[in-house]
């Protein structure tokens, strides 16, 4: 079990970090989705072919690197399709699709996953997919369909014929969902699609964004409890305040270890996956809401403001934490992992 | 040998020589040295020590190897938790040659037990408000004062001491750290009986004990910071379970929870979920610390956060277990009226929750300290215990 980062990962996490300090601040996430620097992020980074394999024109890299940038991108709270492309690929992973992962290896196309059944005749598409994850911003919309030979994943081009897409009003402001219908739109068989195994690599890479946006809440109010006064004091002297950041930085340890375990797991232990998949989801989106939470009540009256960031956090946190489900699911599916 | 036939190795030496429980009778010290002179013997004491002071001067990875094979036992080790855990790695870390030399060795065979005198009835997670008085006497010192909460006192060959030496500076500044024979006339322990009706921890009290000016730990007035080394060594320690024995029989754990409830009911499938969680989060977190401490970065105050956990781990299992059970756990010796009954210890042993928040904020977040009243204030100006 690999619970620490290697020297590369480490710099993997550097090269991401500064990248986004500079192109994608935080002052920027509200004008949402900008295609140039994701242009940028995976012409200089290559992030969007980080775990394309290498046939396909990317980095063949495993969970444990792809969780080093989500953690990342959560940080920076980065708008647009980064992680519904993420979610696309490992979709597309196993069926091993050279046009799609090829595109996106390249950083031409950008995608999404959506687990709502669709009608597939062979060549086209029909059906009504409600909350698509960045369904505005994507290019190709990868989801299931029952056919004749079981449950495929076809590929259906969003800015093609037969699509209609409308933006759904999202809590987080930083990133989007669609409601999509598909109405005859030309629609491409991927191959069989491995359904549980895909589950539980959406719970560790959606954990590994869930970490990032927690830290980066956690040293946000960490950092104006050491320059923010009242009564004569800096805030963070005061245990009131200390002591509820010292549990949170608790919180924030055992989910690293958690999604650097669950990551090693999908990388090297599959018989661990599902329950390292289930835990991640269950700690991890839980413990990332309530940091989100309680730094935004740290904050005080300003951190209710629509201009302050912190509601960002918060939004997110809640967004990322129901985005596979209720959390109860997570928790049943440990339930009968550990037949109880 | 590579670590997979160094772990099967521990795993045979453990299953031939760790004894079973079967014997209530035996001395249970004699029994506890007989085990550990075999441990030494075998190349399991102190793995990770230097080879100089009779330690294996093997790597982290090889102690891990060993307590991960020993979890499923419980051995006989308690006695020298103390020892091995904290003020071993103090006279390792801060003690002279000769010292080492004279007490290493014989703690890692078993020889000797060890306690640690820090805490006193004023002076409890204000250790540094100590007043035992250590007052030199040509090249001895003459210890007056009282300590408590000192586990396994009443067994101990020797102890770890911190007293004060100068009470005209403030309170950090004049503390000097000392090895006290525990069987010096003078030395009375009066055994302490605690909330679960054992009596592991004692009151000691020290009348004219005398130490000789060789078995001082560090410089006249500098005991702060060996006080400050041993603390950090009791909390990771105390998260890292080193010395405490396995897991084995555990009443709390999840194990033993579904053969005693009605998991067909959802509410209770949720909270042994909730259990499981827990669990795993923190003992992830625990080896993920014992990872970075292989490559080379000591945890420092954050292994005052796994401290913290467990301590709230142990209170929230406790409970969730009685819970659980229901009214049959409460009564006739059931082992969870032993485990709920215990569980606010390590809550309070080793700093308490509250002072490990102080660490973690001060230290890991560095946030601001309070404003304190007793930093440079000389001692015998200062308030100190409980006053009205």
């Amino acid at each position: 079990m690999k619970l620490v980062l290697s020297p590369e990962q480490r710099e993997l996490r550097e090269a991401v970090r500064a990248f986004l300090r500079a192109a994608a601040p935080l002052p920027k996430v509200r004008e949402g989705y900008d295609p140039a620097v994701y242009a940028r992020l995976n012409g200089e980074l290559g992030l969007s072919g980080l775990i394309v394999p290498e046939e396909h024109g990317g980095a063949g890299a495993g969970m444990a690197e792809l969780a080093v940038a989500l953690e990342e991108t959560g940080a920076a709270l980065l708008p647009g399709p980064f992680l519904s492309t993420v979610f696309a690929t490992i979709a597309a992973g196993p069926v091993s699709d050279k046009e799609l992962l090829t595109g996106i290896a390249d950083g031409r196309v950008t995608a999404t996953l959506d687990r709502t059944e669709v009608l597939f005749d062979g060549t086209s598409a029909r059906g009504t997919l409600p909350q698509v994850l960045s369904g505005m911003e994507a290019d190709v919309l990868v989801a299931p369909a029952r056919t004749g030979d079981g449950l495929v994943l076809v590929a259906v081009e969003l800015a093609g014929p037969g699509v209609r897409r409308t933006a759904l009003d999202t809590l987080d402001l930083t990133r989007g969902q669609a409601a999509v219908v598909l109405d005859g739109a030309p629609a491409r068989p991927l191959g069989r699609a491995p359904e549980a195994e895909l589950h539980d690599r959406l719970c560790v890479a959606l954990a590994a964004e869930q970490l990032g946006v927690m830290r980066a809440a956690l040293d946000a109010i960490v950092a104006y409890a050491k320059i923010r006064v009242a009564f004569g004091r800096y805030i963070g002297s005061y245990q009131g305040v200390k002591h509820k950041l010292a549990d949170m930085h608790g919180k924030l340890e055992q989910a690293e270890s958690i999604v650097r375990y669950a990551a090693w797991a999908a990388d090297e232990s599959p018989g661990e996956l599902p329950g390292a998949a289930a835990l991640a989801q269950a700690y991890v989106g839980r413990a990332c809401f309530e940091v989100a939470r309680d730094h935004l009540l740290l904050y005080g009256g300003v951190g209710y403001t629509w201009e302050h960031d912190a509601h960002l956090f918060y939004k997110r946190a809640k967004a990322d934490e129901v985005l596979l489900g209720p959390p109860r699911l997570h928790r049943a599916r440990l339930a009968d992992l550990l037949e109880l | 040998m590579n670590l997979d036939e160094y772990r099967r190795a521990a795993r045979a030496w453990l299953q031939d020589n760790v004894p079973s429980d079967d014997y209530p009778e035996a001395d249970p010290v004699s029994r506890a040295k007989s085990f550990m002179a075999g441990l030494y013997d075998a190349g399991y004491s102190g793995i990770t020590w230097p080879r100089q002071w009779g330690g294996q001067g093997l790597t982290q990875a090889e102690e891990r190897a060993f307590a991960d094979e020993a979890r499923h036992y419980t051995l006989p080790t308690y006695l020298f938790s103390i020892g091995l855990g904290m003020t071993g790695p103090t006279i390792v870390d801060r003690g002279t040659d000769a010292q080492r030399e004279r007490f290493v060795r014989p703690l890692l065979r078993g020889e000797e037990i060890w306690c640690q005198l820090f805490s006193e009835p004023g002076a409890g997670s204000d250790v540094a408000a100590t007043q035992t008085r250590a007052v030199r006497d040509g090249d001895h010192w003459i210890v007056n004062g009282q300590k408590v909460w000192t586990s396994v006192a009443h067994h101990a060959d020797w102890g770890l001491l911190l007293a004060r030496t100068d009470v005209e500076v403030p309170k950090h500044k004049g503390l000097t750290m000392f090895v006290v024979d525990m069987h010096h006339p003078g030395v009375t322990v009066r055994p302490l009986k605690d909330m679960s009706g054992r009596a592991n921890f004692n009151e000691v009290f020290f009348d004219d004990v005398t130490i000789p000016d060789e078995h001082r730990v560090g410089d006249v007035d500098d005991g702060w910071s060996v006080a400050v080394t041993t603390l950090l060594h009791e909390r990771l320690s105390i998260s890292a379970g080193v010395g405490m024995g396995g897991q084995k029989d555990d009443p709390a754990s999840l194990e033993a929870l579904r053969t005693m409830v009605d998991t067909g009911d959802p509410y209770v499938r949720d909270q042994l979920v909730e259990l499981h969680i827990r669990t795993r989060a923190l003992a992830l977190f625990n080896q993920r610390l014992a990872q970075e401490t292989r490559a080379g970065v000591f945890p420092g105050a954050r292994g005052s956060a796994a401290k913290l956990l467990l301590a709230e781990l142990t209170l929230f299992r406790a409970d969730l277990a009685t819970q659980l059970v229901g009214p049959e756990a409460v009564v006739g010796g059931h082992p969870l009226a032993g485990v709920i009954a215990s569980a606010p210890g390590l809550a309070l042993g080793g700093g308490t929750n509250e002072i490990m928040r102080n660490i973690v904020g001060d230290r890991v977040l560095g946030l601001p300290p309070e404003p304190r009243m007793d930093k440079n204030v000389p001692f015998k100006d200062l308030k100190v215990g409980t006053q009205a």
